[in-house]
């Protein structure tokens, strides 16, 4: 079943194309893996899907309804850094997820009380239980993504977008942000676009793996044309390309390679 | 070694920070002795005997007409007014900057005119102000906030601009209102810049203080430095301008104490 639908998108800034003809269709559930080159548009695709920009042309529909203009609590998001509060200890952070919907942006009295006691829960699950009451900035970086996933999750969203979620950890930090990402999805279905310039990391994760690329060059002026999505690969069984997208002017580009 | 890979141990940095204050003291010292020496009734460098006696004197010594001691009450009456001053500019600087900062149709309409508001000098401002108000403590205390609010406003709404976009972004995915995001996202953060503010814009509040007090009064600080400066007692006003001085350290230093008590998140972000 279709959830998220997306058809024939541009975004330009100014005169600048970033994007063009992006179309795509992602089903519930699924879990979608974005790379390309730096500057190519991926953050950018990631802000139209959470609805912080409108596309310059084409539409995005999530359960058939266009988006309204502004993000809400259907798409969570986590960005590779700034994505807590840092003026919140690590267990406000994950109450501000329930509070922050109020009419003040907390909660008070009973409501406060039960909030922190399901936030300790999570804090317990993940492994943070011990920071609890630290500020995020004494925090490790794997141990504050952890805390941004945790907190976006604390909303459940339908969709989650991941902007390089992993790409300031070490790689053993990684692996445990792996299981620990596939653990929580096992729990909560939900549809995920993550963007990362690790390409084993968006094989062993997505279901499937979206590129990226510009198919159309000019060499003297390289911002004249924007990207597009130029492959599309099933990643469940280890990466077997499934479907090449099709150059819409015929040519091949040489910068069309996912390992680009 | 080059210079600027040396540091000062523990008692040379001590003996470093004293050093421009024993020298100051000793030049001073050396002057007054020298216009003593030439004539013992000179009034314009007492001695530090003289200014300790009158600093004792005028710090206990009740006022033969009033009966109160009017150091006292001159600290007190400026304080109060100093406070009141600074206070208001705070909360409009506080609700403005955010507002400013977060929202970008108040932005479009405020942020040029409290740009031309902010050039416009407070102290050609106070004739209009003992005009409208009255010479009373309403028009000190406006000069105070009129003074230092524009740099207040336009420093946090600088400061909310700089809030990272992801952290807001953030709130409206978890559900948060404009009016949510201003105060359990904002508002906190801003907090610990509005002191930093406060204590940058002291030393203009304290100018325009004792400005107005110089101007019309019959008490504080100011009144009474611009009083005794008809009797050349150079002992009182030495006296009250150290006292000043204290008092502006010390609210200062405070300041920075309770900027990291209240906010210790805030230094750990560095
Ligand atoms: N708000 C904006 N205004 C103008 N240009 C922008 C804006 N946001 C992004 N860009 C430009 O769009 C291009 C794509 O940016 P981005 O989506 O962040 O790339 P990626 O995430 O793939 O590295 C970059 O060249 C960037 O400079
Ligand atoms: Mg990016």
């Amino acid at each position: 079943m279709t959830l998220v639908q997306v058809d024939g998108i541009f975004q330009s800034y100014g005169p600048r194309p970033i994007l063009e003809r992006v179309s795509l269709s992602v089903g519930e559930g699924e879990f979608i893996s974005i790379v390309g080159a730096s500057g190519c548009g991926k953050s950018t695709f990631l802000r139209l899907l959470l609805d912080q920009e409108r596309p310059t042309r084409g539409q995005i529909t999530v359960d058939g309804q266009p988006l309204k203009g502004e993000p809400d609590r259907t798409r969570g998001i986590v960005f590779q850094r700034y994505s807590v509060f840092p003026h919140l200890t690590v267990r406000d952070n994950i109450v501000a997820a329930e509070g922050l919907s109020r009419p003040l942006g907390r909660l008070f009295g009973p409501a406060r009380r039960a909030a922190r006691a399901r936030a300790d829960a999570t804090l317990d699950r993940i492994g943070l239980a011990h920071v609890a009451h630290q500020y995020p900035a004494a925090l490790s970086g794997g141990m504050q993504q952890r805390l941004a996933i945790a907190q976006a999750l604390a909303a459940k969203p339908r969709i989650l977008l991941l902007d390089e979620p992993f790409g300031a950890l070490d790689p053993g930090t990684r692996e445990q942000m792996h299981a620990f990402l596939t653990d929580l999805r096992q729990e909560t279905p939900m549809t995920v676009f993550m963007v990362t310039h690790d390409l084993r990391e968006a094989f062993k994760l997505g279901d499937r793996v979206i590129v990226f690329d510009k198919t159309r060059w000019d060499p003297h002026d390289p911002a004249a044309y924007g990207a597009t999505i130029t492959y599309d690969f099933d990643a469940r069984n280890g990466g077997i390309p499934y479907q090449l997208k099709e150059d819409q002017d015929g040519s091949s580009h040489p910068a069309a390679q996912p390992a680009a | 070694m080059r210079l600027i890979n040396r540091y000062p141990g523990p008692v040379g940095r001590v003996a470093l920070a004293a050093l421009p204050f024993v020298l100051v003291g000793l030049v001073y010292a050396q002057a007054s002795a020298a216009r003593l020496a030439e004539n013992p009734q000179d009034r314009i460098l007492p001695s530090f005997a003289t200014l300790g006696g009158t600093a004792w004197r005028l710090l206990t010594e009740e006022d033969r007409r009033s009966g109160e001691i009017l150091f006292w009450g001159d600290t007190l009456s400026s304080l109060s007014l100093l406070a009141a001053g600074v206070g208001i500019a705070a909360l409009l600087g506080l609700v403005l900057g955010v507002a400013i900062g977060l929202i970008p149709l108040i932005r479009s309409s405020l942020q040029g005119f409290v740009a031309v508001v902010s050039m416009i000098p407070p102290l050609a401002v106070l004739p209009i102000l003992f005009i409208t108000l009255g010479v009373g403590d309403t028009a000190k205390i406006a000069l105070i906030a009129i003074g230092i609010t524009p740099f207040l406003i336009r420093d946090l709404t600088a400061r909310t601009l700089e809030l990272p976009q992801e952290q807001v972004v953030k709130a409206q995915t978890l559900g948060a209102s404009t009016l949510g995001i201003a105060l359990s996202v904002a508002l906190p953060q801003i907090l610990p810049r509005l002191i930093s503010a406060i204590r940058l814009s002291l030393g203009p509040a304290w100018l325009f203080l004792i400005a107005a007090e110089a101007v019309a009064s019959d008490s504080g600080l100011g009144y009474r430095v611009f009083l005794v400066r008809r009797f050349l007692a150079m002992d009182v006003i030495l006296t009250y301008v150290a006292w000043i001085t204290l008092l502006a350290f010390l609210i200062d230093w405070g300041l920075a104490r309770l900027s990291r008590w209240l906010f210790p998140w805030a230094e750990a972000r560095g």
